[in-house]
């Protein structure tokens, strides 16, 4: 119920100051549309039918009270509802998170888990420089090498586009470069969090117990050390997946990907009060509800804290 | 796996694979796939500006009355014909007959009479809206004629008439062509998939059909240049006719695959001066920036060699095209010469640049280049929405960089104080009334070099480059424009080898 609250009151901060930041944002969205040769009148028609020229505080309230029913209200520069747009673009974003978030996720722990074995080995430092690598590269940038290597050179993928999920073998092949390249940023990141939290647990003393008793390596890696240095890495994972969405805003604009990153880019500029509103309101919850998801996730992996809230 | 049937069956099957496949091959033979680097937002041209809208769907799927041909010649379309009254104020249009709809209904001139009504109308909010102002009165003496008459002569009005803006759609469509685009053209719409691509089919319909090779025509949306790059180097895309990207044009002309075109388009980019504003307001002081400006080394670095210089505020390729490059050479000690007889102290100048390469680019060097006459130039570069609320609308703004991308622009100087320019000239306005007045095309265009010559007399802007039109297409392609007079681009000549 208190989640539910604060839930609530988060996300009616962010319209007000999604509404607030879009009206001192310099721009005019009825010039955006009709372009320098519209002439006055024109763009007067076009304002008074987008409903610019209302008060301030009653497009807010109007707003609001339409959101609260489901009605996002009409995309100024797309005139079709603001509700469609997202639906049509929701499935790839969404698609888009889950692969990479996946991805990120086994990279991580798989780098992790073996950097951490094989501690002060070369293998461990081999996981170092490669992760120091990756947190440096920008996304962008590898995206363009990743499509040079296997779209130009080799011909193996795609360089970019969707072609929808009707055409599943399709739609796979073009989400592996875009996959690729947000998780192998992300999860140098994670790998070194799982690594050192790793190592925190094996200087433990029931891990040295647990070797003593001459348990198998793997076993005591696996069964005992990885599900005791989860808590730290889930909580970055929890704050990774809110990088991940805003991340697809990058990707999907050097994949050319028709996802919610390019719909909110593309909306900013045209100054589409209405789309951006929803869309960033969208976002909002999706960041919330992933650190909720995060909390519970808590409880599971060590019951205990359950007891406590 | 096949060796499991015997002979005959295995001759069979090989023999309809490889059927199937010329035909498949047949049929990729006339479909295509066109990059364009700017999204749509509406599918509609008569209530949005955005150029995209034009480029793809405008006398291919749409039609207007007049088209016009590569180099800007006003032809037939809708209208099959036409007469002007001896006073030239009075225009019938011949329509074409048997024309349908993509949807099934008649076009016939109660289309046009809805088409131009609903553009002129109060309410419109037709982007060019200006090109009706010379109406007076538009009426359809029977079903295939039109008569429109104009309140004062218009030197541009059949050209104008070609633009997408002055499409004829039909009164049953016309609320849903901004997500169903419903024409009379040789393409009927198929399907958007917005951010993604658009799909056009032939329309055998169309009264010159079989002159359209092209079967299916798919435009792919990507903004950004070094994707597009890597989208026709994988051969994603048969042609890249707006290419955005003059510095990656290169490892194209050296790839045997493709074929590289550089033409022109109308779009003249300038730095602009804010011409009510001190120091602007100082002739003196626009003449000296001018010599100040050295546009060999602006193209060489912002456009990497691939434009050609202006003078004045026309296009090179245009027919009263005159050379005025050599009127402000560069030249420092002119420049400073001239700064010292205006007897004002320029220290500083804000230069508001929009977020075009061509702009920040040229931005750079014109701080560089202006900094060699003692002035220190801010350069701001700012996004699209800034630059329109704050320098095209409220004129909060020294210089700028920008290209007007519009034919026959040379009116934009007489738009008066309101106008972003701060340029207000009577004895221009007279000018460009004539202009508008001549209906005779060869003292029209003695009218219009005059025109160029006062504007660079006045040194009203800096005036840099035309903006190249840059095309990539793979080896086969033929029919696409290399200049382009107008934003819209005709595939039914078009063809893939």
């Amino acid at each position: 119920m208190r989640r539910l609250v604060n839930f609530l009151v988060t996300l009616f901060a962010v319209s007000i100051i999604v509404f607030a930041a879009m009206n001192v944002l310099p721009g005019d969205p009825a010039l955006t549309i009709l372009g320098l040769d519209a002439t006055e009148d024109a763009l007067e028609a076009l304002r008074q039918r987008l409903g610019l020229n209302e008060p301030l505080t009653k497009r807010y309230f109007l707003w609001i009270g339409n959101a609260l029913t489901g009605n996002f209200g009409i995309s100024h520069s797309f005139s079709v509802p603001v509700s469609d747009l997202i639906i049509e673009r929701l499935p790839l974003t969404v698609s888009l998170a889950i692969s990479g978030m996946t991805c990120t996720v086994i990279l991580a722990f798989v780098l992790g888990v073996f950097a951490a074995a094989n501690h002060k080995r070369y293998g461990d430092w081999g996981v170092m420089v490669i992760s120091q690598l990756g947190i440096a590269l920008p996304a962008f940038w590898l995206s363009i090498l990743l499509v040079l290597l296997f779209a130009v050179k080799l011909r193996w993928l795609p360089p970019g586009g969707f072609p929808g999920w009707e055409n599943p073998t399709d739609a796979i092949r073009s989400l592996i470069l875009p996959t690729l390249a947000l998780s192998l940023v992300q999860s140098a990141v994670l790998a070194r969090v799982t690594r050192s939290s790793m190592l925190e647990v094996m200087r433990q003393d029931y891990i040295r117990t647990a070797r003593a008793s001459g348990f198998q390596r793997s076993r005591i890696l696996w069964r005992h050390t990885l599900p005791n240095a989860l808590i730290p890495i889930v909580t970055i994972i929890g704050m990774q997946f809110a990088a991940l969405v805003t991340g697809t805003i990058v990707i999907e604009n050097v994949f050319y990907l028709p996802g919610l990153g390019k719909l909110i880019f593309q909306s900013i500029s045209n100054r589409d009060l209405p789309t951006v509103q929803a869309l960033v309101m969208l976002f909002a919850a999706i960041v919330i509800i992933a650190n909720f998801i995060v909390d519970i996730t808590y409880s599971v992996i060590d019951p205990r804290l359950k007891d406590r809230a | 796996m096949l060796n499991k049937f015997n002979k005959p069956i295995r001759v069979a099957i090989y023999a309809s694979i490889a059927l199937t496949m010329s035909f498949s091959h047949l049929f990729a033979g006339s479909s295509i796939s066109i990059g364009m680097q700017q999204e749509p937002t509406s599918l509609d041209p008569t209530s949005d500006a955005t150029a995209s809208i034009d480029g793809m769907l405008s006398h291919n799927v749409y039609e207007s009355l007049t088209t016009v041909n590569e180099s800007g010649q006003v032809l037939p379309a809708l209208a099959t014909d036409w007469q002007v009254s001896p006073d030239g104020l009075e225009y019938t249009f011949n329509l074409r007959k048997n024309v349908k709809y993509h949807d099934g209904s008649a076009f016939d001139s109660e289309d046009v009479l809805f088409s131009f009504e609903r553009a002129m109308s109060e309410d419109s909010v037709n982007p060019t809206k200006k090109i009706f102002k010379p109406i007076e009165e538009i009426s359809a003496p029977d079903s295939h004629s039109v008569v429109i008459k104009l309140k004062k002569k218009d030197a541009f009005f059949l050209f104008n008439m070609a633009k997408g803006d002055a499409s004829i759609v039909a009164s049953e469509s016309s609320a849903s062509n901004n997500e169903k685009p419903v024409g009379t053209g040789p393409f009927i719409f198929d399907d958007w998939k917005r951010g993604d691509r658009l799909v056009l089919v032939k329309n055998s319909n169309w009264h010159d059909a079989q002159s359209v090779s092209l079967e299916k025509v798919e435009f792919r949306f990507i903004s950004d240049a070094a994707a597009a790059t890597a989208a026709m180097m994988a051969e994603e895309l048969d042609a890249f006719p707006g290419f955005p990207a003059p510095e990656l044009l290169e490892q194209f002309e050296a790839d045997p695959r493709f074929t590289v075109t550089i033409g022109s388009t109308e779009g003249e980019v300038i730095l602009a001066f804010n011409n009510k504003k001190s120091p602007f307001d100082n002739l003196d002081v626009r003449r000296a920036l001018s010599h100040a400006i050295n546009r060999d080394e602006v193209i060489d670095g912002a456009m990497y060699g691939r434009a050609v210089p202006i003078g004045s505020f026309y296009p090179p390729h245009g027919a009263a095209y005159v050379d005025l490059t050599n009127v402000y050479a560069h030249d420092l000690d002119k420049s400073k010469e001239l700064l010292k007889v205006s007897g004002l102290k320029i220290d500083e100048l804000s230069l508001r640049v929009p977020p075009f390469p061509y702009a920040t680019r040229s931005a750079e060097i014109i701080q560089a280049q202006f900094s060699k006459v003692g002035i220190d130039v801010k350069v701001e570069n700012v996004e699209w929405g800034f630059w329109i609320d704050e320098v095209y609308k409220k004129k909060n703004y020294d210089m700028t960089i920008i290209a007007h991308t519009s034919p026959n622009d040379l009116g934009n100087f007489a738009r008066g104080p309101k106008y972003f320019y701060g340029f207000d000239d009577p004895a221009y306005n007279d000018l460009y009334a004539q202009i508008v007045g001549e209906a005779d095309p060869e003292k029209r265009n003695e009218l219009v070099k005059q025109a160029q010559r006062y504007l660079t007399d006045k040194a009203v802007h800096g005036f840099l480059f035309q903006l190249p039109k840059l095309g990539i297409f793979k080896n086969g392609i033929k029919g696409f424009w290399k200049s382009a007079p107008v934003l819209y681009q005709p595939l039914q000549a078009v063809s893939v080898n």
